[in-house]
């Protein structure tokens, strides 16, 4: 459980960051907004109060290891490795310009903080079984963190990884699906159902947990229990809700992408602001 | 038996190994002595011989099972912990089912993991088709980065493996079964990654010839001497980085090239010798061997090597024809270039 005050400054980081997101959103003519918003409390909780990181040594080898496998939420993950000071933020300015260290899916060897280059699906879990078995190879304790879309899970690559992370038992990776349910064409389980998740996440051999994943008690909960866990790795089932934080965007396969006038800014800030 | 640099060990016994046995011995080697070193492999231990790897040093050995691509994405992964993972498979799978996986996470996001393709070309001949791996060479040069090798024998391979732990970013090296017959007689010869070895000076042609068909290009010179034909033989084991200067200088002193690759020739050694060719601005009398534009048959490596026309007979047939071609020679060799 967090304390009042902690919970709170949660809160109000992950306030901020959603306006943030939104200006960027703005100035680069479109970004994926939608899951950017779904995933953005855990990668709040892992930035702000989880990794071991410093924004200081971005390449410190003892760093905890962070992928975004859902490689379109990197707008949302640039917002905050700028606002913990991996780089100046107003370089962000710069978003999908042309020449721009920062594309719509981050590059690692551009974008100080990102450790991997992502944006293909399927390949995020895979990357993070190999980077904990390398740091149990070289008998280190930094961890591995992995984000992965809901979609993605359709790439049968997820689920050689998935089979591997069981088989080598790395506990020391712990991975979040954010499922806001709906990947780029529509709604997963009438596009491609994937239910039931837990399940076949738990006959892969992992320990699942399923919590809301807009909820910072939740997911530093599972983060500790992820620590705690000594047999398997441990996938977080994150219920999120795509566009969450932005009334007219909640939940409309539309906002998967887009981009924003003036109009739909100020809307959109407005609903943030609004918000608890 | 002399050693080799960055080598320990002497293959004192190679008469009674495999080339395939030799990199797995060679590669064991480099592990007991670098602690970085990582060996994985998809099911294929046994097949690829990097089994070697784990009779050895069971603990820094990674069976993924069938996953060709995970097994990619688990290697650039452990990077991240400053390991230098070495991964083999059948050349088919890393370089087509994992091929995207080789290119996104290996070498756009520049980590350093050698892939030891083996049973490439039509080496596996009678597996067929699925097993044959005739593309390799023309996919592996198109991804930015990456460092393309097709030793000629299991010395050369020995040679390849060490030098390219050593060499950064990610490195494709090539082999065949591991039945093929020695081409040196040694490991003891001038192996640098990007410089090719001359292995015969000649002044008529130049044979520029890649993987097991060096050996096949040796014997084709050797024959046409015999009718007065002088023919050199370069053994370009880097694809790429290519040695463009040796190319050149073959153009400068011959102006007659033939390439062979057990590979298509779309995109290969050959494609990569035309591209300097025809950047020179020179008239040259050339010709491609390899598979032309054909998936591969059934039957004997060496059947197919013949039938196909990258075995010594089929070299000499192909010197026959471009020592009669004719072209459009230019004698002022500074204008240009």
């Amino acid at each position: 459980m967090l304390d009042a005050g902690e919970r709170k400054r949660l809160k109000t980081k992950a306030r901020e960051l959603r306006e943030k997101i939104i200006e960027v959103t703005f100035t680069c003519g479109g970004a994926h907004v939608g899951g950017a918003f779904s995933q953005h409390e855990i990668l709040v909780a892992l930035y702000y109060k989880a990794l071991k990181i410093d924004p200081k040594r971005p390449a410190w080898e003892d760093r905890d290891r962070f992928i975004l496998s859902k490689g379109h939420g990197g707008v949302g993950h640039a917002v905050i490795l700028g606002d913990l000071g991996f780089f100046d933020p107003a370089l962000l300015k710069e978003f999908n310009k042309t020449g721009s260290p920062f594309g719509m899916h981050l590059d690692r060897l551009k974008v100080p903080g990102v450790d991997f280059s992502t944006g293909s699906l399927g390949h995020g879990l895979g990357l993070g079984v190999g980077a904990a078995l390398g740091a149990r190879q070289i008998g280190k304790p930094w961890r591995t963190y992995v984000v992965m879309s809901d979609g993605e899970c359709a790439e049968g690559s997820v689920w050689e990884a998935a089979m591997a992370a069981g088989n080598f038992k790395t506990t020391n990776l712990t991975a979040f699906v954010d499922r806001n349910r709906f990947s780029l064409d529509g709604p997963t389980e009438t596009l491609m159902r994937l239910e039931p998740l837990d399940k076949k996440f738990e006959a892969f051999g992992w320990r699942v947990l399923t919590i809301d994943g807009h909820d910072f008690d939740q997911i530093l909960d599972a983060i500790e229990t992820a620590r705690a866990e000594t047999e398997r790795p441990v996938m977080v089932i994150a219920n999120t809700v795509k566009g969450k934080g932005v009334d007219f965007m909640e939940d409309k396969t539309a906002w998967h992408y887009g981009g924003l006038d003036e109009a739909t800014r100020d809307a959109a800030l407005a609903s943030i602001r609004k918000s608890k | 038996m002399a050693k080799a640099q960055g080598l320990t060990w002497t293959i004192d016994d190679a008469d009674h190994m495999t080339q395939a046995e030799i990199y797995g011995e060679t590669l064991t080697q480099i592990g007991l002595k670098d602690k970085r070193v990582v060996a994985l492999t998809a099911d294929l231990a046994r097949s690829t011989k990097i089994g070697k790897f784990e009779e050895k040093i069971p603990e820094r050995f990674y069976n993924v099972g069938i996953a060709e691509a995970n097994m990619i994405a688990i290697a650039a992964g452990m990077t991240e912990a400053g390991l230098i993972p070495v991964v083999s498979t059948f050349a088919a799978f890393a370089s087509m089912r994992a091929a995207e996986f080789v290119r996104t996470d290996l070498c756009y996001q520049k980590r350093n993991v050698k892939i030891i393709a083996t049973h490439s070309g039509t080496s596996f001949g009678q597996a067929g088709t699925t097993h044959h791996c005739t593309e390799d060479i023309a996919i592996m040069r198109s991804f930015a980065g990456m460092t393309v090798i097709a030793p000629a024998d299991a010395y050369e391979t020995a040679r390849a493996v060490a030098a390219s732990i050593e060499y950064p970013g990610p490195v494709y090296i090539r082999i065949g079964r591991g039945f093929e017959p020695p081409m040196h007689k040694s490991l003891d010869f001038d192996f640098e990654i990007g410089k090719a070895i001359k292995l015969r000076d000649g002044r008529d042609l130049t044979i520029i010839a890649t993987g097991v068909t060096v050996l096949q290009a040796m014997e084709a010179a050797e024959r046409a001497s015999q009718n007065g034909v002088s023919v050199r033989v370069l053994d370009m084991h880097t694809i790429k980085p290519l040695d463009e200067d040796a190319v050149r200088e073959a153009l400068l002193d011959t102006r007659r090239i033939i390439t062979v690759e057990d590979h298509t020739v779309i995109g290969g050694l050959g494609d990569a010798v035309a591209d300097v060719i025809a950047r020179s601005g020179k008239g040259c009398a050339f010709k491609k061997l390899g598979y032309q534009d054909c998936f591969s048959m059934v039957g004997y490596y060496e059947d197919l090597q013949h039938h196909y026309g990258i075995d010594a007979d089929g070299i000499l047939d192909a010197i026959g024809v471009v020592l009669k071609a004719e072209f459009e020679q230019d004698e002022d060799w500074e204008d240009e270039i």
